[in-house]
């Protein structure tokens, strides 16, 4: 049989146990997936030994195939999925610096919150705008939105959805346009900010749904920052925090926080050590230590176990590559 | 619909994953769906949000919105078709105007915008009491700032490449560029961090929203 | 007048926004309003020019018969389906439940997440083969590496749950992160500002010509 023949053998196989399997979740042939505690810690041991196998070939000098670490890596994040092992977050200062700052909030402060990314960040930021907005409405503060990137206001609603579902939230029973609003996007990057910074309405004449600004009752007596009691911004990229930062909290002294993709994170830590940011939530792990400050159990808390899974892979490996490589130093240098 | 829907997200996740196996049609396929997609996305929303939404509705605004038209909003719309021309090879000259305009624009506000809060800002941030103000901050918040300050200066005493890194100023920029590896050593463990969330809420849509495994 | 003109926009331009900053009166406030408008449009009109030549260019793949030409039979017309069917439907493309919403949500997203989210693998297999420790610089690295990616999940508390708390792995990444880390990136950032101000200022001065291209 070719390799050609083989890889469209098992291409057919897969689409046949997916198949199955899609089947399965429409007429709930199968209950959830769990390990069960004994099983968790034998994956964890096998997973363990295979990596131990992969440290004794590369120091013998074979390098393992890189789609190897590939299948380590899927493994990784996949199997915690379906593992019961609890972890306990501990809150970093910066996060609960953000804490902190919501907390000093009296019932009936305004919030302006900026979704300024996309879904392909929502693993990262969409816990954030949850817990985030959840906290808000169930402490009486008043949240406005707006985006600076397209699909922010999408982002917005269903984080809404999630937060309308709470039950702190409920008792709170917030209405649109009087607890909550969103003003939908605005062209034009940093000059919308630098718009907002003297004339709000200027820049969101009407909300996401069309109804006039003057009409929406949250809204309509803020001029510009100086009416907002906190803003946070959820940033993945241009336009986000630090062009909030560059114009909005430099420029019009507004206070503020972010939540950022890991990716861009390191960087805002300049800007909150010199107190331009008032607290600063960075990737998954500070979704999920936000989420568990506000008290919530949301997906940033669900995911962390991949995350931890999936860091130790990666550091497994590296320091695979670095023994075997001293290793291979040494003895060079003793043939010699 | 719903059904449809899902097995199309899961295919062209599947098809892009593929590619760690090896290039191959299917990853082709879905790639090439991807820049077509993503070209006319833009494509449409910069229509609507920006050509229409500030151009036309200002030009053109409707009678209940109670604005009055704003008429230089054409010389954006015109230096907008000169963009456009570049396009054309002959006349394509002409597309240097607006882009004049855009390079005009981000320089005055940069300059500024990073003057402001990117440099002197950072600067005031170095300038800290070591001790605390009252001499009371406990002893890992003064070594914490000393690695600041004493960070800070020989990271930009590293970049300094118009004097040869010899004597103290070399022994300085050692220290500086020691600072600078533990920087990208962090932003290295953020940027994994952030690469695994990102596989994660895709493993979470193949097996959670797709083959219903996850609950 | 083919590189003054240009030049000329350049710096009015330029200097208007600094002057704003400081004069935020009119008639620089409405300057800043014209400006800021019309780059929202110009911009517009720049994606709608990157688009248009990857179609021109897809365009001359197809009737030229080069290599792989198919895919770009299958660029161009996606690049028509969403196009059309987000013109077809008006200022409310984006509601959900719209066409171009379906498309969004499942053919744009799964793919531009997947393609961020496969780079997770190859930083696994980068780091394998070529991440070592070669010198103190590169350990520097490493270690600190290690400790952030460690330190910033659960796991690394539950690995160092018998030292004091102070010096659990996730006290050793925050100090990390807030100090050295924070001192590295500072001076970076002011590297960049420094860098980006005096580059900025030869723009508006006409110094620096570079974005005009060559040629006449």
């Amino acid at each position: 049989m070719s390799i050609r023949t083989k890889e469209i053998l098992i291409a057919g196989i897969i689409l046949i146990i997916s198949v199955i399997v899609y089947l399965g979740k429409v007429y709930d042939w199968f209950g959830s997936a769990q390990f069960s505690p004994t099983l968790s810690v034998i994956v964890i041991v096998i997973i363990f030994l295979a990596l131990l196998y992969i440290l004794i070939r590369t120091i013998q000098g074979k390098l393992i195939d890189r789609r190897t670490v590939f299948v380590f890596v899927g493994f990784a994040v996949v199997l915690p999925f379906f593992m019961s092992i609890t972890q306990n977050i501990r809150i970093s200062p910066e996060v609960q610096q953000v804490y902190n700052a919501m907390s000093t909030l009296q019932p009936g402060s305004k919030v302006l919150i900026s979704f300024d990314y996309d879904p392909p960040s929502a693993p990262e930021l969409q816990p954030m705008a949850e817990s985030f907005i959840t906290y808000c409405l169930s402490h009486d503060i008043s949240v406005i939105i707006i985006g600076l990137w397209p699909q922010g206001p999408q982002q917005a609603n269903l984080a809404l959805e999630i937060a309308l579902e709470n039950e702190a939230v409920k008792a709170k029973n917030p209405q649109y346009g009087i607890n909550y609003v969103n003003l939908g996007f605005q062209t034009g990057n940093e000059f919308v900010i630098q718009r907002m910074g003297t004339d709000f309405r200027s820049m969101f004449q009407t909300d996401y749904s069309g109804r006039h600004y003057d009409d929406i009752p949250l809204v309509k007596n803020i001029k510009n920052f100086s009416n907002i009691d906190y803003s946070f911004n959820l940033s993945a990229g241009y336009p986000g925090t630090q062009e909030w930062v560059q114009v909005a909290v430099d420029r019009y002294g507004l206070w503020m926080g972010a939540g950022n993709t890991a990716v861009q994170a390191p960087m805002m830590y300049t800007y909150l050590n010199a107190g331009q940011l008032e607290g600063l939530l960075g990737g998954m792990n500070g979704a999920a230590e936000f989420e568990k400050v506000c008290g919530i159990t949301g997906k940033g808390t669900k995911y962390m176990l991949s995350q931890s899974f999936a860091h130790v892979v990666v550091i497994a490996f590296i320091l695979i590559g670095n023994v075997a490589f001293f290793i291979g130093g040494r003895k060079k240098k003793l043939d010699v | 619909m719903e059904h449809v829907a899902l097995w199309v997200g899961a295919f062209l996740t599947l098809g892009i994953i593929s590619f760690l196996y090896k290039d191959n049609p299917w990853y082709k396929l879905s790639e090439a769906i991807f820049v077509g997609i993503s070209a006319g996305y833009w494509f449409v929303v910069l229509f609507w949000d920006n050509i229409y939404g500030k151009f036309w509705v200002g030009v053109f605004p409707s009678d209940d919105s109670g604005n009055a038209p704003d008429y230089w909003l054409i010389v954006g719309a015109v230096f907008g078709i000169l963009m456009l021309l570049r396009l054309i090879s002959k006349i394509g000259w002409i597309s240097r105007w607006p882009l004049a305009f855009i390079v005009g624009c981000t320089s005055g506000l940069y300059l500024i915008n990073y003057f402001s809060s990117n440099m002197m800002r950072q600067v005031q941030g170095t300038i800290i009491p070591l001790l605390g103000t009252s001499f009371d901050l406990p002893v890992y918040d003064i070594i914490g700032n000393l690695v600041i300050v004493v960070g800070t200066f020989t990271g930009l005493i590293y970049f300094f490449f118009s004097k040869e890194h010899k004597g103290a100023f070399g022994g300085a920029a050692k220290i500086g560029i020691w600072v600078i590896m533990v920087t990208f050593g962090a932003s290295f463990g953020y940027t994994v961090m952030s690469r695994m969330s990102l596989l994660i809420g895709r493993i979470d849509f193949l097996f959670g929203e797709w083959l219903g495994l996850i609950k | 007048m083919r590189r003054e003109v240009p030049l000329m926009i350049t710096g009015i331009v330029g200097i208007a926004f600094v002057l704003q900053y400081f004069i935020p009166h009119w008639p620089f406030s409405q300057l800043n309003t014209w400006f800021s408008d019309w780059f929202s449009i110009i911009s517009a009109f720049a994606i709608w020019l990157g688009a248009l030549n990857l179609m021109k260019i897809s365009f001359q793949k197809i009737t030229r018969k080069k290599s792989d030409w198919g895919y770009s039979v299958v660029i161009v017309l996606s690049f028509i389906v969403i196009a059309v069917i987000g013109f077809y439907e008006g200022e409310s493309f984006r509601e959900p439940g719209t066409n171009f919403s379906w498309l969004y949500e499942f053919v744009y997203t799964p793919l531009s997440a997947t393609m961020f989210a496969i780079l997770a693998f190859f930083v696994a297999s980068a780091s394998y083969r070529a991440f070592r420790a070669r010198n103190l610089e590169a350990t520097l690295l490493l270690v600190a590496a290690f400790f952030v990616m460690i330190g910033r999940v659960p796991i690394g508390d539950n690995i160092t749950s018998f030292l004091p708390e102070n010096y659990q792995l996730s006290q050793v990444a925050s100090w990390i992160m807030t100090f050295p880390q924070t001192a590295g990136q500072r001076a970076i950032m002011i590297g960049i500002a420094l860098g980006l101000v005096s580059t900025s200022l030869r723009i508006i001065l006409g110094i620096e010509r570079s974005h005009l291209g060559g040629g006449d």
